[in-house]
């Protein structure tokens, strides 16, 4: 078999979706708990503390500016976290992945299951994250549920690198380069806490090849009501980093499974 | 005790090939190999794994892979179930071609690994259930019901609700099996399926995969414990350094390879050794650490010997596997 032969979906990969929400729905207490409380922590300590000094941001006020930033990183987080630390668990640790393969279900369906999960979990997040802004005042018109969709995709986006990065782990401390690296600079740059046009222009630049740039341009304006522009770029960014991401990690996972 | 667990799967599957053992029309079905490899060959870089072997497997029957550690067992399994891409040289099951449908075959044939991999998450039965998704299985009322029978094959209604961390390992073995045949296979794939347990445990095993052979299945397994080879298989295959040394029911390979009675003798010092085999006669003799065996057509000579030398301990028995498989994979330790 060619390690570079397009993927194929089946249904199968469902199967694998079914299999983690079993697992998650068992532990939704403390899912409930971290999905709610961090929000409404950072979102009351940053947004009032942290607003009560800046005032407006953007035109509008820093809380509303923050939540809207926060809906976008923290699916970002979320489905690396879960493309990471999961997936790594369940192809290495479990061996779960090696049982599956005896099966129709292949690698290809393992890791598009595994992808439509993450971004799932995304979802999650993030609604609870519109469900404490929407107590704050902050949603501002029916537009948000747009937000849903579209933290999917954000999802789907972020997945596949994690995924990619948990194809080559050899444990679980090389995801901290990955964090160190990428998530974190990402998390601090992309118009999260302050506008990208306040940047430097060369960083200006860059920071435009950077998914959550995109992800933020996206989530700010359907969370707050202001006009949103160039959807169609931002969309576009986001599916191309999640079609690439699924197709290497896949050649990846085969490389290191079929052996 | 467990009735015929290839009922409930049977109309569960669509488009699946007809019961073997029960329909008529499929007789001819039983001459025709369900595997073939041809020059099949697997290298990696410059270890090479599998070396150009060639084999069938019949139809129906236990087959068995025999071979010290590394001998090839393992990636020929793999290869089988499309899971490791061949080096080269051809090879089909189900007449289909394993590069190209290996999912078609992967959803005929159940599989039972050599650690256990049981989805920790979950219980016995939901990984039961579990399993039948990733076969494409609907969780309808005949899936439960068939989950009850296999249950019950693998004696483990009453911990149902268990987690599978909490059970032994011969529990853990058991469900494994189970799961092997939550899709109704026509072949079942066992990668040394009583290695590390205990000799009841072993027992259950060996019983639960003779119920499977009487149905019809066709069971191919790795071992390389002798008793299991001699009990279970009806044909074997001797791999070594992936080569096939060998193929044949172990009755006509110990026909062939040794002489069919065998002394024994044990706790012998280097001394002795010398002593024994210059008045011993017209038998092959081997060593093996302060082990001596001396293979032979007629033992009645060498036994008036023995008797005759005090403070001897000996065993006089029919050969068996282990002395073939010892005399063609040699008897220096593997890693």
């Amino acid at each position: 078999m060619n390690l570079w032969q397009p993927p194929r979906i089946r249904r199968n990969a469902l199967a694998i979706w079914h299999r983690n929400v079993l697992v998650w729905r068992r532990l939704l207490g403390p899912a409930i708990v971290l999905n709610f409380g961090e929000p409404t922590l950072y979102l009351l300590g940053l947004g009032y503390g942290l607003g009560f000094f800046i005032g407006e941001m953007d035109d509008m006020p820093y809380l509303s500016f923050l939540a809207s930033g926060i809906v976008a990183s923290s699916a970002m987080t979320t489905a690396s976290f879960e493309g990471m630390y999961s997936v790594f668990t369940r192809m290495v640790t479990q061996r779960t992945y090696e049982a599956i393969m005896a099966t129709p279900t292949d690698i290809d369906d393992i890791l598009a299951g595994e992808m439509i999960w993450c971004a799932t979990k995304s979802v999650i997040s993030a609604t609870a994250i519109l469900i404490v802004a929407l107590f704050l005042g902050v949603v501002q018109g029916w537009q948000a549920i747009l937000v849903i969709p579209v933290v999917f995709l954000i999802g789907l986006c972020f997945a596949g690198p994690a995924m990619i990065m948990s194809a080559f782990a050899t444990n679980y401390d090389f995801f901290n380069y990955y964090f160190v690296l990428v998530v974190t600079p990402m998390f601090l740059l992309s118009g999260v806490f302050y506008p990208i046009d306040t940047l430097p222009a060369i960083m200006q630049g860059f920071v435009q090849f950077l998914p959550l740039t995109h992800a933020v341009a996206l989530t700010r304006p359907l969370v707050t009501g202001i006009p949103l522009t160039q959807a169609l770029l931002h969309l576009g960014v986001l599916l191309a980093y999640a079609t690439v991401s699924y197709y290497l990690a896949v050649v990846l996972v085969r490389k290191r499974l079929l052996v | 005790m467990t009735g015929d667990i290839s009922y409930a799967a049977g109309r569960m599957i669509k488009n699946k090939s007809p019961n073997i053992a029960t329909t008529p029309e499929t007789e001819s079905h039983l001459a025709a190999p369900i595997i073939t490899a041809h020059e099949l060959r697997k290298h990696y870089g410059d270890y090479i794994a599998v070396d150009g072997i060639d084999f069938t497997i019949p139809r129906g029957k236990c087959f068995g892979f025999l071979g010290p550690n590394g001998a090839g067992k393992t990636t020929t399994l793999r290869m089988i179930l499309g899971i490791t891409p061949l080096s080269s040289g051809r090879l089909s099951v189900f007449d289909l071609a394993v590069s190209e449908h290996g999912r078609d075959i992967r959803a005929h044939t159940g599989t039972v690994p050599q650690a256990d991999n049981l989805d920790p998450d979950f219980t016995i039965v939901e990984n039961l259930r579990m399993y039948a998704r990733y076969f494409g299985l609907p969780l309808n009322a005949q899936l439960e019901q068939r989950i009850d029978t296999l249950l019950e094959f693998a004696a483990l209604s009453e911990r149902r609700n268990a987690r599978t961390d909490t059970l032994s390992g011969g529990m853990q073995r058991r469900l494994t099996i189970a799961r092997a045949l939550i899709n109704d296979p026509d072949l079942i794939i066992l990668d040394e399926p009583t290695t590390g347990l205990d000799p009841q445990a072993r027992h259950v095993i060996w019983s639960r995969l003779n119920e499977l052979r009487e149905q019809g299945k066709t069971l191919l397994l790795t071992t390389h414990y002798m008793e299991e080879a001699e009990r279970l298989c009806d044909e074997l295959m001797i791999m070594d350094h992936g080569r096939i040394l060998d193929q044949g029911s172990p009755a006509e390979l110990i026909r062939r390879h040794v002489e069919p009675e065998v002394i024994e003798l044990r706790g012998c010092d280097m001394a002795t050794i010398d002593t024994i085999r210059s008045n011993i006669h017209d038998c092959r003799v081997e060593h093996l650490g302060n082990s001596l065996y001396c293979y032979t057509h007629d033992s009645a000579p060498q036994l008036e010997y023995l008797r005759n030398e005090h403070g001897l301990t000996f065993m006089h028995r029919p050969s068996g596997l282990e002395d073939v498989f010892l005399k063609l994979t040699g008897r220096e330790l593997r890693d």
